[in-house]
């Protein structure tokens, strides 16, 4: 993975120095509570309804295990012995204080770990393929070309205070595991025709209470001049998007009111200008980069085959695992969604566990999914079943990748200022009626994602089944929404009708698969079975 | 007022007050105009080299529009004085240093230790911009 050299090094030197005094002069009574805001968030520290909550950049989802061991010793020394991994692949701390916090990103800046621009409206942590560098169906490794977005976007003079946060996101296969096109800007490494790496570029996706999903605007952007074209996109939207009305700032509603061909064309404009300046970093710059991304010494002539004698573990091998490009290696995703706790959470202990098994047995690799789980990128297979008992002894060997319990959850109203309805409590409660394993690998894929509020921390519009909490007269109410995707076939759920109490939108669950095992046909996911059939017979199911 | 504007020029102070941009436009004589937030700088890319001082107008610190003219209008290769007016705050000057403005009258007085300080932080930078400063990748790559 990426190491800092000691400019790098400087650069989050001085961020831990700037946020120090910003720090003193707001408790000072220096700077206004209106004026500390944009500077705190740039620094990832929210104020939520407890205490303040600090978010951490895992830029592209990448960490080694002394990264991961300083977010169990931040965990435990700073908040109450746990972490929550984030749908963006970061990592958020619930209970800090913020005289703490200095001395967090100090402590951060000596494992070249920062939360610059994890919040605020900047341009955020760039988001990649948690299975980059492993993925048997990929064109390249993707990571180089996110750290290189990563730094040309640090600090970025002009577009520090933009209209909203602009999130990209930066995938290099076919398979979507990132969520690309739900992105402000998502880019897919493709080859041209004369088999050259470039960028396909869609722009002005984003949920919240207004979704849109990213249209292409570009097919193909030579790859050395990315950076001149996100820099385009960016002074579009920066100059022409309404300042007045923060919900109608993200870019994707420019894109739409302006229209994607004309978006496009300003773009362009601007691209074809920016393209003069000399502002794209050299070929050179990447291959130093990449360098540090190379292939690791995978062992040559180890054997495909795996002792599933204990069934126990053959589960957990067919659902947790999946193909690497290397023979003999597999891809190991480790679940943060035991029925009954709390998505994408983990405590410090569990923390120093995968780190271990990534040091011994993944060339100290791991990753943060969107989906908030973790991964294990490089495990041999032989090894799989010491991993899998380690994992066991952590209580982190959960088997229901992409099951109807691996359900992503905003914290939702306990902990967010902003949410309207709890969160966790619905995943908790779908999780444990459908808990026994046996039904679960019966439902297949089924993806739930569950929003607080219409800000769709959650990710409702994109869940399978999707669920959204909302308001209704001071009592929460829980809307259901189908046929939503956040992968390569991207597309939006619909609500189906009125809304359920806590009980009734699991009853509601409950009946939508029921009428999934009726109708479906052979190898049909769910998703596939309710575009097969459409809205109408699951709406008689749950209302009729 | 004038005693109140941070400047990094050494030139003479501009003494012509600025015309708005629509008037700028009717009546190009002027040799300063104000450029508010929302209006396309572009607008004024024929007539830089007769424009002394371009003001750029900043309602709210956290409106970031002023960046982007600021760029656009040293793109151009204006050279005359580029100044942000209005809710202009320390801990945003050096951006907009970086994106070219060398001249400063903001609302409420700025501490200069504090500012000495915010512009001198950092030792290196990722990006090129409108300012001197040599990116990383360049230092890297000789």
């Amino acid at each position: 993975m990426y190491r800092y050299d000691h400019y790098d090094q400087a650069i989050v030197d001085a961020r831990v120095d700037e946020f120090r005094d910003q720090t003193a002069r707001r408790l000072a009574g220096q700077m206004t509570e209106d004026q500390f805001k944009p500077l705190r968030l740039k620094n990832g520290l929210y104020l939520q309804l407890h205490a303040y909550m600090l978010r951490i950049a895992i830029p592209y989802g990448t960490l080694n295990s002394r990264q991961l061991r300083m977010l169990g010793h931040i965990a435990r020394t700073y908040d109450r012995g746990y972490g929550h991994f984030t749908t963006r692949q970061n990592i958020q701390y619930h209970w800090i204080k913020l005289q703490d916090a200095p001395d967090i990103l100090a402590e951060l800046a000596t494992v070249e770990m920062h939360a610059i621009q994890t919040s605020g409206e900047s341009i955020r942590n760039i988001s990649a393929d948690q299975y980059a560098g492993a993925a048997a169906d990929e064109i390249c490794d993707p990571r180089p070309w996110a750290e290189l977005i990563r730094q040309a976007t640090t600090f970025h003079p002009e577009f520090s205070y933009l209209p909203r946060k602009f999130k990209i996101a930066l995938i290099a296969s076919p398979t979507d595991r990132a969520a690309l096109r739900w992105h402000d800007l998502a880019l897919r490494i493709v080859r041209n025709e004369a088999g050259e790496e470039g960028f396909e570029v869609f722009a002005g996706g984003g949920m919240g209470r207004t979704p849109f999903i990213a249209y292409p605007i570009r097919a193909f952007c030579p790859a050395d001049q990315i950076f001149s074209y996100i820099q385009a996109v960016l002074r579009v939207w920066n100059s022409h998007a309404r300042r007045d009305n923060i919900h109608k700032q993200r870019m994707k509603i420019l894109v739409h009111d302006l229209g994607h061909e004309e978006f496009t064309r300003q773009v362009e404009e601007a691209f074809a200008h920016i393209l003069t300046l000399g502002t794209d970093f050299p070929r050179a710059e990447y291959e130093r980069i990449a360098a540090y991304f190379a292939p690791p010494p995978f062992e040559t002539g180890l054997p495909d085959e795996i002792d599933r004698a204990d069934p126990d573990f053959a589960l957990w091998v067919d659902r947790q695992t999946a193909p690497h490009k290397a023979p003999g290696y597999a891809i190991v995703n480790i679940s943060l969604k035991r029925v009954g706790g709390i998505g994408g959470d983990i405590t410090a202990e569990q923390m120093e566990a995968v780190a271990d098994l990534a040091e011994r047995y993944s060339f100290d690799d791991i990753r943060v999914t969107h989906g908030q789980n973790l991964v294990l990128p490089h495990v041999r297979k032989q090894d799989l079943y010491a991993v899998w008992q380690a994992l066991d002894a952590a209580g982190l060997a959960d088997v229901n990748l992409d099951l109807v319990t691996d359900i992503i959850a905003c914290p939702g109203l306990d902990y967010c200022s902003l949410a309207n309805a709890r969160s966790i409590p619905i995943a908790q409660k779908i999780a444990q009626r459908f808990a026994d394993i046996d039904r679960q690998l019966e439902l297949g894929e089924l993806k739930i994602k569950i929003s607080g509020c219409i800000n769709a921390c959650g990710h409702h519009h994109a869940g399978h089944i999707g669920i959204l909490g909302v308001d209704r007269k001071g009592t929460e109410n829980y809307q259901l929404l189908l046929g939503g995707s956040g992968a390569e076939d991207t597309s939006l759920g619909k609500i189906t009708g009125p809304g359920f109490d806590e009980d009734g939108i699991v009853d509601a669950v409950e009946k939508t698969t029921d009428v999934y095992l009726r109708e479906r046909q052979d190898g049909e996911r769910f998703l596939d079975t309710y575009r097969r059939i459409g809205v109408e017979p699951f709406k008689e199911a749950i209302y009729g | 007022m004038a005693e109140d504007i941070i400047r990094f020029r050494d030139d003479e102070p501009h003494e012509e007050p600025a015309v708005s941009l629509d008037a700028f436009l009717d009546q190009s004589n002027a040799t300063a105009v104000r450029v508010e937030a929302g209006e396309d700088a572009r607008r004024l890319i024929p007539f830089l080299d007769r424009l002394a001082l371009i003001e750029v107008d900043f309602p709210r610190f956290r409106d970031g529009r002023g960046y982007s003219s600021a760029r656009i209008l040293r793109e151009a290769g204006y050279k005359g004085e580029l100044r942000a007016s209005g809710d202009v705050l320390v801990d945003q000057m050096l951006f907009m240093r970086r994106c070219g403005f060398d001249s400063f009258a903001p609302d409420a007085p700025i501490d200069p230790d504090v500012l000495d300080a915010a512009l001198n932080r950092y030792p290196y930078v990722y990006q090129t911009a409108a300012d001197a400063a040599v990116p990383v990748w360049k230092l890297r790559h000789g």
